[in-house]
């Protein structure tokens, strides 16, 4: 049995809160709904299951995980003496215990409040992964929200305190049956107050440092969000701007589409990169395709451009496709320069990518490529458009897109069809 | 041809880096007689010096690349300009193209590639980039619009006027990014119906009276 409980490990699957009963279960093979049920019970009149399932929580690792919490949690000072303070509200309680002479409920409360003090070393302690998890299932438990997803868990918050608040009540009065009992609560309540004057800042402390933890994070993500974002956008064309310092014109062009993408993204939250709606025709569709190309990949995209038309639906899902076109000659071809050509024709639009990189043998694709292939291809066909792509090793790579578009002569289809006075 | 002797450059461009990139990159394989970074001192030279090619920018202080043109072809018409520009404005490059350069490439050509030019207009063939290929397809097939519009076109010679469906697939190949060599193969034609089809467009933007030409270019100063 030794050896079993050596190798335990937590379920990260099965799990409901750290999942220790479900890493039993496997051990075991006890029914994990059974042994979840006994845990509760037995933890609801002696207390001392809350402490062990603590204990178990730090020491035993979670499946997915080499080290347990416990080998962390030694060397987080900090959480220590956060857990010393705790020892004070123990003592507070087994005061009042023990004026009250109700020993049943000591029995119970100490276990439980040196789980909480334990509660603390594995949150500060606990894996990424692991408080991220604590934090989605467990941080709307104790929020206020009465509206929508949390309020199953305020209603079940507040049955399992007023069952509390009965079962006490309850005790009391069963062990005093008259109320000259009550008169040690007076006393009691100043030793409570005595302590709280002497322990509560203390106890506020705790609770401001976990808060400052939390904040700490949330600040920590964002930092790494806009790295992430000033690194994609603004960084990449900072260095295209020292590559063309003695080209005015094209470092005015530069600072320009990154100071207008960097004000989409911090003013109107646009994400970056997004062909949005408030490019309404193919010409700046174009031309903001190969701005956002030439500043996340550093390569030329060298655009001509035939006639102009309004963009459709289908034209958006081309403009994304041939995009998707640019960005993939920019990153496998090699080549320094990728052709952008567009047509307006008749009845369609024709747009060519074209590279002069290393290119492919088309039938020999290799399971990445072919993936990007197949997405282009679904963009298009969605829309009625085709595609057609053309390489050979050592010969570039060219990508041929066609979208159809309505061929009518009215500017918009909502006007009335009366014939055009000016013929 | 001239792959006997090595051809003789002038450069006309204000910036002096670029100037010394230029020379870098053709080498030996051409001879530098001269430089001008303005107007003037290139018609001056030019004339003096009588190069086979000259690289021309399209924005020069002074008058514009077109000026130079107008100073020099009207005395020394063997001179070949081949036009330079980072510029995107395609009235400045039709109005170079118009005023006699046989061809135009953009800045971010590779020294093989702007090699291969200076050879091509030297033996006096057009260069045509990618560029310059779409705005000629813009421009007629814009113009082709108008006139079913009904806009008047008042163009004295028609054949000036269009471009043929053989021209308009060259140019179309050329405007993708296809090299010379590509297209004739693309289109199973020998290298030389392909530079004979890029003089006559050339040719036909040159001589061509259709306002609609300029209007186009005018109408086009943000692409």
């Amino acid at each position: 049995m030794h050896h079993h409980f050596r190798d335990m490990r937590r379920s990260s699957d099965g799990r409901v809160l750290a999942g220790t009963c479900a890493g039993i279960s496997q051990r075991t093979g006890i029914d994990v709904t059974l042994l979840r049920i006994g845990f509760a019970l037995i933890g609801l009149f002696a207390g001392f299951p809350v402490l062990i399932y603590a204990l178990a929580w730090l020491i035993v690792p979670l499946d997915t995980e080499t080290s347990n919490i416990f080998s962390r949690a030694i060397g987080d000072r900090r959480g220590i003496r956060l857990v010393i303070a705790v020892i004070p509200l123990v003592i507070v309680t087994q005061v009042v215990i023990s004026l009250l002479h109700v020993s049943f409920v000591g029995i119970f409360s100490w276990p439980v409040f040196l789980a909480a003090g334990l509660a603390i070393l594995i949150w500060r302690n606990a894996s990424e992964s692991e408080r991220v998890w604590m934090q989605d299932d467990l941080v709307p438990m104790l929020s206020v929200e009465s509206e929508g997803p949390g309020r199953w868990k305020l209603i079940l918050r507040i049955t399992f305190g007023a069952a509390l608040a009965a079962g006490g009540i309850v005790v009391l009065i069963l062990g005093h049956p008259s109320t000259a009992a009550l008169r040690p609560l007076g006393g009691a309540l100043l030793v409570i107050a005595a302590i709280v004057v002497v322990f509560g800042p203390w106890w506020l402390s705790l609770v401001r440092d976990l808060m400052a933890e939390r904040q700490a994070r949330a600040l920590a993500e964002e930092r790494s969000q806009m790295a992430a974002h000033v690194h994609d956008s603004v960084l990449q064309t900072l260095a295209l701007i020292q590559r063309s310092a003695e080209d005015p014109q094209n470092v005015v062009r530069l600072a320009r589409a990154q100071e207008r993408e960097l004000r989409a993204w911090l003013f109107e939250g646009r994400a970056p990169g997004s062909i949005g709606d408030e490019v309404t025709n193919l010409a700046e569709g174009v031309g903001l395709l190969q701005r956002l190309v030439e500043a996340d990949h550093g390569i030329t995209v060298q655009v001509v451009m035939v006639g102009d038309c309004p963009l459709t639906e289908g034209l958006r899902a081309l403009l994304d496709a041939a995009r998707e076109a640019t960005v993939n000659s920019a990153k496998w071809s090699g080549a320094p320069q990728v052709s952008l050509y567009a047509e307006v024709e008749p009845g369609a639009v024709m747009l060519f990518v074209r590279d002069r990189g290393q290119g492919f043998d088309p039938a020999a694709v290799p399971a990445d490529r072919q993936g990007i292939a197949q997405s282009i291809w679904a963009r298009m066909a969605r829309y009625g458009g085709t595609v057609v792509i053309r390489s050979a090793p050592g010969e570039g790579t060219e990508v041929e897109l066609k979208m159809p578009v309505p061929t009518t002569t009215a500017p918009s289809p909502s006007s009335s069809p009366s014939p055009s006075p000016t013929k | 041809m001239t792959e006997t002797r090595r051809p003789r450059i002038f450069l006309v461009e204000d910036h002096a880096v670029f100037r010394a990139g230029v020379r870098a990159e053709l080498g030996d394989a051409v001879e530098v007689v001269g430089e001008a970074d303005e107007v003037d001192a290139a018609i001056e030279l030019i004339n003096e010096r009588i190069p086979d090619v000259v690289l021309l920018d399209v924005h020069l202080p002074g008058g514009g690349g077109h000026a130079v043109l107008n100073g020099v072809l009207p005395h020394h018409p063997e001179v070949r300009f081949l036009a330079l520009s980072v510029s995107d404005a395609p009235e400045d490059v039709i109005a170079v193209i118009r005023a006699g350069a046989r061809g135009y490439i953009t800045k971010t050509i590779s020294g093989g590639e702007l090699l291969q030019a200076v050879y091509r207009v030297a033996a006096g063939d057009a260069v045509f980039s990618p560029r310059l290929a779409g705005f000629v397809l813009d421009a007629f097939s814009h113009g082709a619009a108008a006139d079913q519009s009904g806009t008047v076109t008042t163009g004295l010679d028609p054949e000036l006027d269009q471009i043929s469906p053989r021209e308009r697939e060259v140019l179309r190949l050329i405007a993708r990014g296809y090299t010379y060599k590509e297209v004739a193969r693309d289109l199973t034609i020998s290298a030389k119906t392909v530079e004979s089809h890029v003089s006559s467009v050339l040719r036909k933007l040159q001589l061509s009276t259709r306002h609609e030409l300029t209007r186009w270019a005018t109408d086009r100063r943000l692409i």
